[in-house]
């Protein structure tokens, strides 16, 4: 069967002004995210991960224009979203929804739940009014709340049912597409599986897309099709789930997965460990953005960027943005220094 | 037998509040070996926090031990005075909290926060201290410490922060080291380093640790033994191995179930249903028994106590008494356990 594609980011850069000085002009921008470019089929899950400030939230709210991209397109089945005016773009607003991460700041704690989920409705106008207070119970049923629970308001709520009722405003006016920033990081694991749990149902149930920003690889292994690895606002490698947790290729993202800790005492396992923090991203190092942490780094690397390819001996449609992945897969490139550490 | 250098027994502590009393922490017993590190887990509300600022007798004005020991070389140190209390704190005992931007104070230099307990605990002078602290730097791998010494917390990263943190903790080579979610406000290649920077430090310097997190992975690597805290009560404490290969307590089976991993592929993860209770209305019998899939009547007239199993492993759990009701095999979160009765 043909993928459809429903979400084409291409390009797409996110630089945020530093105002200063003296009469408060532009000094710098802070390159948040640095022309990215990836597709998302439909019923599929994309996630995005990386540390903080690598861009993956501001690759997320730049899509829904919650922050007006710097530059670049975003095609939602075909239409350039950044180029609508205003109003059409509300129109697209009820396809593309979004889950944030903290539940007790995403929810008006004024609105009573019914009123919440009837505001989004009104606003897409999906349901004539009548039809709505059926619909608001059912909405609550299928994210595991109880329709009885409508008139209440969000304190008198979990975190993790306050993150169902996030989920439930979405779903109210039957989107295409959730990004999900950091959607479940606040919630216990306990709570978090449920939540994760009722995602997937969900996504079977009305044939959902997921773009699903996380940091937590656990998660994102498991929710997963195809995974994102960004670092300091660029994509180091993109591939499906199996390629990037099996055969990952870019040393960041080696790295990344080397670094978790793994829920098995009897797996010793010797974790890489990177030198130095992450570079700011109002001057991030020239050439390859990783090249200053990189234990392979060349001279070449500091120089010229790498573009996002798929190399030699790379499943179809893995890609690393890396100049030397074949060396580094040969053997033929050694590291400049291995430090490792077991917990 | 190892050598305990901290054992808490039968541990109280509760919050009076207006609404009435909170019992954060309700039965919380576990021993900590020399030079090993004792993790506690659970998720928010367990009382692992308090449990720990218990220890160190840090609680708030309206906050209070009720009930249990604390013994520190076996003295109990909740007999001491503030004044004996407070040569201990800092020195053979001492601590390091989640949030490094939260804990060190913004108007003084990395060099004087660290010289404070070479001061007060060491006798030392302004300057041995502030010699001291550059030794500290450097052993906790911050780059140029002399030029380090005399910045302010605002000009490092977060996970430099942490470092100054870890080195403040060290500066009176500590008995036993309280890390409450050391790793968990920063990113995983930065927490890499801290808890590899923790373990070397460990070998090196022989402290006991009492590591606090919600974290499964960084417990089962990090970990010598687990003591498990559901709603104020340790439920299981063991080994790490036996925790992770052969879980008792069903809540123990269930988040382990509920876990995503990083190093598998999983169909469908197992959920705990409903969520915990609230500390204004704990459940008569067992806590967890509201949401356990094997809670008999007994489970929910009746707070079992920690059984022990003759190996030094314990479980709050009926399945493991003789007066279990219910059928020898039981199954909890989809896998078997054998009762005892």
């Amino acid at each position: 069967m043909e993928k459809k594609e429903l979400l084409k980011v291409d390009g797409l850069k996110q630089h945020f002004p530093i105002k200063g000085g003296f009469f408060g002009r532009t000094v710098n921008h802070v390159k948040a995210v640095d022309d990215i470019s990836f597709t998302v089929y439909e019923g599929e899950t994309v996630s995005i991960v990386g540390e903080s400030g690598c861009g993956k939230s501001t690759t997320g709210r730049a899509i829904l224009r919650l922050e007006e991209p710097s530059d670049g397109k975003v095609y939602f089945e075909g239409t350039d979203l950044a180029s609508l005016s205003k109003s059409e773009m509300r129109k697209y607003r009820k396809d593309l929804q979004i889950i944030f991460q903290d539940p007790y700041a995403s929810i008006n704690p004024r609105q009573s739940i019914s009123d919440v989920l009837n505001e989004a409705m009104e606003i897409q106008n999906v349901l004539p009014r009548k039809d709505r207070r059926k619909r608001i119970i059912e909405l609550l049923e299928t994210v595991g709340l109880n329709g009885s629970q409508a008139d209440r308001y969000p304190h008198e709520f979990s975190g993790g049912q306050r993150q169902r009722i996030g989920i439930a405003r979405a779903l109210s006016v039957n989107p295409k597409l959730i990004i999900c920033d950091e959607a479940v990081s606040a919630l216990d694991v306990s709570i978090q599986a449920q939540v994760l749990n009722l995602l997937d149902e969900l996504q079977d149930e009305y044939g959902l897309t997921y773009l699903f920003i996380s940091h937590d690889l656990g998660v994102v292994r498991h929710i997963s099709d195809r995974v994102i690895v960004m670092y300091l606002g660029k994509i180091m490698e993109i591939g499906d789930k199996k390629s990037i947790f099996d055969n990952p290729k870019h040393p960041y993202t080696k790295a990344l997965l080397s670094a978790i800790p793994v829920p098995d005492p009897d797996r010793e396992r010797e974790h890489i460990v990177l030198r130095g923090d992450v570079p700011s991203p109002i001057d991030p190092p020239t050439g390859c953005r990783f090249h200053t942490r990189c234990p392979f780094a060349q001279e070449k690397c500091r120089v010229d960027v790498p573009e996002l390819i798929e190399h030699d001996g790379m499943e179809q449609g893995h890609e690393a943005a890396c100049h030397f992945v074949e060396e580094i897969a040969s053997g033929q490139l050694k590291p400049n220094y291995m430090e490792t550490a077991s917990f | 037998m190892e050598e305990t250098i901290l054992d808490v027994r039968g541990l109280r502590t509760s919050f009076f509040t207006d609404e009435g009393e909170v019992k954060a922490v309700d039965g919380v017993s576990f021993s900590v070996p020399k030079g090993k590190t004792l993790g506690i887990v659970g998720e928010s509300g367990s009382g692992k926090s308090i449990t720990s600022l218990s220890i160190l007798r840090l609680l708030a004005e309206n906050g209070k031990v009720v009930d249990g020991e604390i013994r520190y070389k076996g003295e109990n140190i909740l007999d001491f005075s503030e004044k004996k209390m407070r040569s201990l704190r800092g020195n053979k005992i001492s601590m390091i909290f989640q949030e490094p931007m939260t804990s060190l104070n913004p108007v003084f230099t990395v060099g004087q926060q660290i010289s404070e307990s070479l001061t007060t605990h060491q006798g030392m002078n302004k300057k041995q201290a502030m010699a001291k602290s550059v030794d500290l730097l450097k052993l906790v791998g911050i780059p140029s410490p002399e030029k380090r010494v005399t910045q302010y917390p605002y000009e490092l990263s977060g996970g430099m922060r942490q470092r100054v943190m870890i080195a403040m903790a060290l500066a009176c080579n500590p008995e036993v080291l309280v890390a409450d979610e050391p790793t968990t406000a920063l990113d995983v290649t930065i927490q890499a380093q801290i808890l590899g920077l923790m373990k070397d430090l460990q070998n090196r310097l022989g402290m006991s640790i009492i590591l606090i997190t919600h974290d499964l992975g960084v417990v089962a690597e990090t970990c010598d033994y687990v003591a498990v805290m559901y709603a104020g009560q340790v439920v299981e404490y063991s080994d790490v191995r036996t925790l992770f290969r052969k879980p008792r307590h069903p809540y123990t089976v269930g988040l382990l179930k509920s876990l995503p991993r990083p190093d598998a592929d999983q169909e469908k993860l197992v959920p705990i249903h409903g969520m915990v209770p609230s500390p204004f209305n704990m459940p008569k019998g067992c806590r967890f028994a509201p949401r356990c899939p094997a809670a008999t009547d007994l489970c929910r007239e009746k707070l079992p106590d920690l059984f022990d199993d003759g190996e030094g492993n314990q479980v709050r759990c009926w399945i493991y008494d003789e007066e279990w009701p219910g059928p020898k095999e039981v199954d909890v979160f989809g896998e078997k356990r054998i009762a005892q009765g």
